[in-house]
């Protein structure tokens, strides 16, 4: 069962002068097609500017291709009538924590998704304490967002799409302001997310160590697909990343340092582990 | 330097007032204050700082916090006062060159200052015992029927939680502007006026354009989650009476009557009372 599928999407973004007249056209996203499995820990990457973030925003309705289709669970994302169940389906966490927490309490924010989808008092209130114990959040229930670390108040975030009961969460570089410690924060609530819950995730990001455990790796140049495979597959081609302003994993490049040099390691190394047992068996 | 900017003070406390319905809070209030305005006698002020009073004992936060709000209008309170005891004219009591205090004008400022005092302090504990959101929540359904008019009282009532939720994210930044500024030799401690207002440029430029760029994500994130007006949302919380609401709005009830019927008898209780020339009459 394909969550996502996108075909063809190219979107535009139309620069205008003072007046208004049409100044030129910038081609964002450029005939990008993709099918996301439910269920996988799919992971996007590029760089600034690569149309990585305005490809995320297609996912949930709120950008629409300017050709191309988007579908999601089956729904075209051009359907005006279907854009609430969309919004549902593929909830979305952005990357400024701060800009995206609506309610003064931990709760209430939680509860905005459930309240705007009309749901019972009684549910909500279950689906609050359920999102936030997920994320690991529950003992902060009562507590002002303002007095939370950047990776809890992303875990909040997390929380607030989560508690809308979506098939597929779509993140859109939520650790980029974020220390290293909220970023292991983050990164390990989403794998337990789409280990335990079996929720897919779509995480966009310019940070190649989170990407390690995806099924499957994007990655994205100038607006469209340059890339695309298993973490193994996408980070043995070093030299290639390079080209795309993207940095492999310090390990995977320590590794691709001493294969050059003439040690006999294995193509591809991703954690500090198999790269100590690939140095003892040489 | 931008700190102490704390909206809506509110003190937590499980009291009975605390738990009381938003609306109840602001209707009492409301009604309070208008019938400090509306009847200004002392059988009536006695009568609502009877109540106040024991709003005061019910709601279980520090006196010292209620009183606080005082300090703000003291220069008005002080004022007034001497306003009243020297400008208003009837029967002089004592006189010295050009000044003259009479009768009147001492009974005058002693109301007005009970009538400031009583009105700044129901305010303190209204706020104090109700969070911003509930104080907005109910805000909105109280206005609700205002919507018949077309009035965007749920986006109203919206905006002004969020704009609580963002006060000390905002003033945040401005610290941090404030500093970066002073960095690179931004001076905004001069003496002079008009320089202290043209130093607020490069303050206030940077943190606009950085609330609408905040603004423009939360209303992306808002879209993103769903939100599309207040048709057909549920609450969280939502208002609901319960039995004490019931008993205040009663109470509340009372007091309005109460109140009503000693403004309109006063003069005859005054009459009662007093006898011709007793000294009592100062205080009438």
């Amino acid at each position: 069962m394909k969550i996502i599928k996108a075909e063809k999407v190219t979107f535009e973004y139309i620069r205008r002068d003072e007046e208004g007249n049409v100044e030129g056209i910038n081609r964002a996203v450029d005939n990008v097609s993709l099918d996301v499995k439910e269920g996988d820990f799919i992971s996007i990457l590029g760089a600034n500017g690569s149309g990585k973030s305005t490809f995320a925003k297609h996912l949930n309705s709120i950008l629409l291709p300017t050709e191309g289709t988007v579908w999601v669970d089956g729904m075209d994302t051009k359907d005006e009538e279907k854009i609430n169940k969309i919004r549902q389906t593929a909830g979305m966490v952005f990357q400024n924590p701060d800009n995206q927490i609506i309610g003064q309490v931990v709760d209430e924010d939680v509860a905005f998704g459930p309240e705007n989808m009309g749901i019972p008092t009684e549910e909500i209130k279950e689906r609050v304490e359920e999102a936030l114990k997920t994320v690991g959040m529950y003992e902060f229930i009562k507590r002002s967002p303002n007095s939370l670390s950047g990776g809890q108040k992303q875990r909040v975030s997390i929380a607030g799409v989560l508690a809308m009961h979506p098939k597929c969460i779509v993140l859109d570089e939520p650790t980029a302001m974020l220390d290293p410690t909220g970023r292991k924060e983050v990164i390990r609530a989403l794998r337990a997310l789409n280990e335990v819950e079996g929720i897919t995730i779509i995480l966009i990001t310019h940070y190649m160590e989170e990407t390690v455990y995806s099924d499957k790796i994007f990655v994205m140049h100038k607006g469209s697909i340059a890339m695309e495979g298993t973490p193994r597959e996408v980070f043995s081609r070093v030299d290639e990343l390079k080209e795309y302003k993207l940095e492999v994993p310090q390990i995977t490049l320590l590794a691709h340092t001493l294969r050059q040099r003439g040690l006999r390691i294995p193509e591809c190394v991703l954690t500090v582990k198999e790269l100590t047992d690939a140095i003892k068996n040489c | 330097m931008f700190k102490e900017v704390s909206l809506g003070q509110y003190y937590q406390a499980d009291s009975v007032i605390h738990r009381l319905d938003p609306r109840v809070k602001l209707v009492g209030t409301l009604l309070y204050m208008i019938s400090l305005f509306v009847f200004n006698n002392i059988f009536c002020y006695a009568v609502a700082a009877l109540l106040l009073a024991s709003v005061m004992m019910l709601c279980k936060v520090p006196v010292g916090y209620m009183f606080k709000g005082l300090r703000a209008v003291l220069f008005i309170m002080l004022f007034t006062v001497v306003f009243n005891v020297f400008f208003t004219t009837g029967d002089i009591l004592f006189e010295f060159g050009i000044i003259h205090i009479s009768k009147e004008g001492i009974k005058m400022a002693v109301l007005m200052l009970v009538r400031l005092t009583l009105l700044i302090v129901s305010a303190s504990i209204m706020t104090l015992t109700t969070t911003p959101n509930r104080l907005t929540d109910g805000l909105e359904k109280l206005f609700r029927p205002l919507k018949l008019f077309k009035a965007p009282v749920h986006e109203v009532a919206l905006m002004m939680s969020i704009a609580l939720r963002f006060i000390p994210i905002l003033s945040e930044e401005t610290d941090k502007i404030v500093k970066a500024q002073t960095a690179r030799g931004a001076k905004f401690d001069s003496k002079k006026l008009i320089e202290r207002v043209k130093s607020l440029i490069p303050l206030i430029v940077p943190l606009f354009v950085s609330a609408f760029r905040r603004a423009s994500d939360l209303a992306l994130a808002m879209e993103a989650r769903g939100y599309h007006g207040g048709e057909g949302r549920t609450k969280l919380y939502p208002l609901k009476y319960e039995g004490r609401d019931f008993v205040s709005y009663i109470i509340l009830a009372l007091y309005v009557a109460v109140i009503v019927f000693l403004g309109i008898m006063s003069a005859r209780i005054v009459a009662f009372l007093t006898p011709e020339n007793s000294y009592l009459t100062l205080f009438f």
